[in-house]
């Protein structure tokens, strides 16, 4: 195996609705904020991977638009996913290890302010028998909220602990949507949403872009101090049909932070997307962290959620600690599709 | 044997605010003014139409916009025979590159009023406009060019200077 490290990470204000600037506009700067702070020069980063969604964006091939904000002349190496670009990361790491390239620039993007994001969510569900009664992403995630109170000894102040603990985390990080000072009282005071889900217990919806560069071994070394090393990456799917899923584990991330090894050594911080105050229980659970854990100091995707990108931002802000020397073991997540469908665990470690 | 199920109709419909982004805002907007926008990448020099915010090639903002002439060369072209659903233009037309004085990438749009033997690359061309009223925020307030009475221009010239950039 070859050592990958993240070396520079990047993104955009997370904002609820971004106006009138198009992807390019808001991807652009971003790309060109962690280029800088890599070291590296745009022609010597030989393979570019972005996530996105055409849905999102209302346009089909709407991902080749953007490459506009990515630079792509001379000709570039590129690929996409139509994921969160966590995965797009994980395609870069894999064409590292396969020797094709030695560097890689990943960027993930979504304005879903152009659409109604609900609706949109509907459309990832099985199209004969789900889609068409029209539940939305929050009722599903309320559905799962549910069924861990009833299965399990949290309760929804356990949900209101997780809201308050980010939103106040979100106050030292620049770019989040939300942030502030909140009592567990407070938050329990507040009619539900979707039962038992409150308005704190989602994540917001977000407009934003978030960019990632990283290296193999010397070229990581040369340009960063102190790379975030890439010390396990793995990522697991469950079934589509929600039925057949227990809704209040999640066996996916276990097994892929099982592959990825979180607990082969002690971990200071973990930086889990989880959209739901209860999917980040859920996710403590599966990944066996221990109590000592700081969880989500960037205040996680309830401080901000931009669509196919909140997931790599869990890895960026992860890395970024290890590299400016907070931290020196983290693990990173992220989650696509509904009620964590799929999740991707990343080990990250300093030298 | 029961009828096998061919299809099932779920309807489906998602409605966008599309944004056309800052830069392509005022590209629009000076069409309604009757003026072409453009835009210089401040790192290869180039003016770029229709302004987008960005330098394909570079990747990097392009903030100062550069307004161009109506009147440009052709480069490239193809003779359209067949109708295009949605378009008052009568095939037989040309659909071209133009590159519009000023600009240094090539837009695309359609040539008219031209007899087709005399179609050649490197043709000057002008933009014929709609009346005035009827002049939206769109690139067909240009109905299409029309040739301009004068010298050829060197197409492999103009490109090398592009393609040199």
């Amino acid at each position: 195996m070859r050592d990958v490290a993240v070396i520079s990470f990047a993104q955009a204000k997370n904002v609820r609705d971004a106006g009138a600037v198009n992807e390019v506009e808001i991807i652009m700067p971003v790309v060109a904020e962690a280029i800088a702070q890599s070291g590296l020069a745009r022609s010597e980063i030989d393979f570019t991977c972005s996530g996105s969604s055409d849905y999102l964006q209302g346009a089909p091939f709407a991902f080749v638009m953007a490459l506009d904000g990515a630079g792509a002349w001379p000709p570039i190496s590129e690929s996409h996913v139509e994921m969160d670009a966590a995965w797009a990361l994980y395609e870069s790491w894999v064409k590292i290890q396969s020797g094709h390239a030695d560097s890689a620039l990943i960027y993930g993007f979504s304005k879903a302010s152009s659409g109604k994001l609900r609706e949109v969510l509907n459309l990832q569900l099985d199209p004969y028998c789900v889609a068409p009664l029209g539940i939305d992403s929050v009722s599903l995630a309320a559905l799962q909220a549910r069924a861990l109170l009833e299965k399990s000894a949290y309760s929804e102040k356990d949900f209101a602990e997780v809201a308050v603990r980010n939103r106040a985390n979100a106050k030292n990080n620049p770019k989040a949507q939300l942030a502030g000072d909140y009592s567990v009282d407070e938050i329990l005071a507040e009619p539900c949403l979707v039962s038992p889900l409150r308005k704190h217990d989602c994540a917001p919806i977000s407009d934003g872009a978030s960019v990632i560069v990283i290296a193999a071994g010397d070229i990581a070394r040369r340009v960063c101090k102190r790379p975030a090393w890439i010390r396990g990456i793995d990522h697991r799917i469950e079934p589509h049909s929600l039925g057949a899923r227990d809704l209040t584990v999640s066996a996916s991330t276990r097994l892929a932070a099982e592959k990825a090894g979180v607990n082969q050594g002690p971990i200071d911080i973990a930086e889990l997307h989880a959209p739901f105050t209860h999917q980040e229980l859920i996710l403590r659970d599966a990944l066996q962290l221990k109590d000592d854990v700081e969880i989500n100091p960037s205040g996680g995707a309830l401080a901000g959620n931009p669509m196919m990108t909140a997931g790599l931002s869990r890895i960026g802000e992860a890395a970024s600690r290890i590299i400016s020397g907070q931290a020196n073991r983290g693990v990173a997540h992220a989650t696509s599709g509904p009620c964590l469908q799929q999740n991707l665990v990343c080990v990250l470690e300093g030298e | 044997m029961s009828e096998p199920i061919t299809q099932i109709v779920t309807p489906t419909s998602l409605d966008y605010t599309f944004t056309a982004g800052g830069a392509t805002e005022r590209f629009l907007r000076g069409l309604k003014d009757g003026k072409i926008l453009g835009q210089r990448c401040p790192k290869c020099q180039l003016v770029i139409v229709p302004a987008r915010g960005a330098c394909a090639r570079c990747g990097v903002p392009t903030e100062d916009d550069v307004e161009l002439a109506d009147t440009g060369t052709m480069t490239t072209y193809t003779i359209v025979h067949i109708p295009v659903p949605g378009s008052d233009v009568k095939p037989p037309f040309v659909a071209a590159t133009i590159f519009l004085d000023g600009a240094d990438i090539g837009l695309f749009h359609l040539v008219h009023e031209v007899s087709l033997d005399k179609i050649r690359p490197g043709m000057r061309v002008k933009a014929s406009w709609k009346p005035q009223e009827d002049w939206g925020f769109s690139l067909t307030n240009i109905r299409y060019f029309v040739p301009l009475d004068e010298p050829d221009v060197d197409v492999t010239e103009l490109e090398r200077r592009i393609a040199h950039a």
